[in-house]
């Protein structure tokens, strides 16, 4: 128990000092995890509606794809994303192992799937008559897909906040393709498993107690922006 | 979907602060290495800059890592990205041409890294010594012992957990070696539980199940007040912790960053280096962690 009153207090001091190192680590893991998901946001909306919208041979198998990874192991995608990324591996020129880009593309494929089979789900979801209605009164295709995905915006931000919860908090593939360096690749998951194994307990607990604020912060904002149409 | 103008002006605001993150993001990362090299005069940049070291998890867990590397980057110009993982992985991992230099305490396997062609310029760093710990009731009654392996035979016999890195490191190389030389066969029975992770890990676990282990003494220094073990059987010769570090050989690919490498070697051995790493860790623990070898042999440090 004194631990866990030991790592409040460390949390409120490391915040309000501005420890710079921690400051760095909480922007790191902010910025990885929310550029992750605002591109695989784009790019799930865009798979997830195309799945939703059409029929054609082989698109039960490519749903079950998709569905089987939105409970894809972080570690198991932290080291495919390595092996490629490995100087004599397939993407080996890029030289982005162990940076924050390399810790993106390894949360946008983690997050990818969830925002996908989200919103795949939302937009099988809506009677199908309103297609037909849409199209009846004259809207052209993009119009029609453009009101359906207004129309689920409830689902496709819970599809943000799965995908962000799934994210920033996540240490497989970040330990794993970012390697946990000082000041350039560790973010506050990676540095709770450190300092946790340095037996660090207070400073783990401090920073988890960072992470957890920080990830109500963010879903406060969207459940905030997801309710707002919804209580008027 | 009642008010649209509102529904835009939060979807509008929503973006917007995504967008703020990612900007002042952006910009802190960028600002980063700036300061660094404002401090002092900037040293003409290499033309490839970042080298892979890969190190075993003790010698950033005990804290040196991150008094050394800033030093040096500061001096050559050079930005190090230091994988703290097992001796063995980090072998592995400069066999394959995927790290540059390579810090770690596994002679045997060192001298077969070798051997294969795989490093050149192995040079002697520092050393300290592995302990065997457990806790303070010390059931299996190994307190005083000089004698590494009997130490371990005593352990088996007593019905007491041992409790194993089992990820191949420096640490369970020479446990294994220990066990060999006492015939004893530890790995599947109930006493001997291996954790796969680091030392630091390894010793929550230890202090955890009140079981016994294997650690070298600055890890051990380093988080002695929060796993309250106690150094039970110490000062025997093959305890030897000996760090070398090697330059991964630059003709298994051309990606290896050869010169960094070899900056990084001449920088371990160097004087002010050497000097730096006697007196680490004195403030804090009123002991020094590592001693300096620059410039020695092996057989030296076992005659000492």
């Amino acid at each position: 128990m004194d631990l866990i009153i030991e790592g409040i207090v460390q949390a409120f001091k490391l915040l309000f000092q501005g420890d710079a190192e921690v400051v760095r680590i909480m922007l790191l893991s902010l910025g990885v995890s929310l550029s992750a998901t605002v591109i695989s946001l784009f790019l799930g909306v865009m798979l997830g509606t195309a799945l939703g919208l059409t029929r054609f041979p082989g698109r039960r198998f490519l749903v079950s794809i998709v569905n089987t990874g939105m409970g894809a192991p972080p570690t198991v995608v932290g080291l495919i994303v390595t092996i490629f990324l490995w100087r004599n591996g397939p993407l080996g020129l890029l030289r982005i192992l162990y940076t924050p880009v390399a810790m993106v593309i390894a949360q946008c494929l983690i997050s990818l799937p969830i925002i996908t089979g989200f919103t795949l789900a939302s937009i099988q979801q809506i009677d199908r008559k309103m297609q037909l209605q849409l199209m009846a009164l004259g809207a052209s295709r993009m119009q029609m897909v453009w009101l359906l995905l207004k129309e689920s915006r409830l689902p496709l931000l819970a599809a943000v906040m799965a995908g962000f919860g799934a994210i920033i908090s996540e240490v497989g593939a970040s330990m794993m393709v970012g390697g946990n360096i000082t000041g350039q690749t560790r973010v506050l998951t990676t540095a709770i498993v450190m300092e946790t194994s340095k037996g660090e307990f207070a400073t783990a607990i401090a920073l988890s107690i960072i992470l957890m604020v920080l990830v109500y912060g963010v879903n406060l904002l969207l459940t905030w922006a997801q309710q707002r149409g919804k209580t008027s | 979907m009642k008010n649209p103008v509102l529904n835009c002006l939060v979807t509008r605001l929503l973006l917007a602060s995504v967008l703020l993150v990612l900007v002042v993001t952006a910009v802190g990362c960028g600002t980063r290495p700036a300061q660094t090299s404002n401090a002092t005069e900037t040293p003409p940049a290499p033309a490839n800059p970042d080298i892979i070291l890969a190190t075993t998890t003790s010698t950033r867990d005990s804290g040196l890592l991150d008094v050394l590397l800033p030093i040096f980057e500061q001096k050559t110009g050079y930005r190090v990205k230091p994988i703290a993982v097992g001796s063995g992985q980090a072998m592995a991992m400069g066999g394959r041409g995927e790290a540059d230099v390579l810090l770690v305490h596994a002679p045997d396997s060192e001298v077969k890294f070798m051997q294969a062609g795989h490093g050149v310029n192995r040079k002697l760093v520092m050393h300290n010594d592995f302990i065997i710990i457990g806790p303070d009731a010390d059931t299996a009654g190994i307190k005083g012992m000089t004698v590494a392996v009997d130490a371990l035979k005593k352990i088996s016999t007593s019905n007491a957990i041992f409790v194993s890195r089992g990820d191949n490191s420096g640490t369970h190389q020479l446990e294994l070696k220990l066990w060999k030389l006492a015939s004893i066969e530890p790995k599947g029975q109930t006493w001997y539980q291996e954790t796969g992770q680091g030392m630091g890990a390894t010793l929550n676990i230890t202090a955890e199940k009140g079981g016994y282990t294997i650690t070298d003494r600055a890890t051990y220094l380093s988080t002695e007040k929060t796993t309250n073990l106690k150094i039970l059987a110490e000062k025997d010769p093959i305890l030897l912790n000996i760090y070398h570090v090697i330059q991964v050989n630059p003709a298994k690919s051309e990606k290896i960053n050869a010169a960094g490498a070899r900056a990084f070697v001449d920088f371990m051995v160097g004087a002010d280096t050497q000097k730096m790493l006697g007196e680490f860790g004195k403030d804090k623990y009123g002991q020094a962690l590592f001693f300096p070898d620059a410039g020695k042999t092996e057989a030296e440090l076992g005659s000492q």
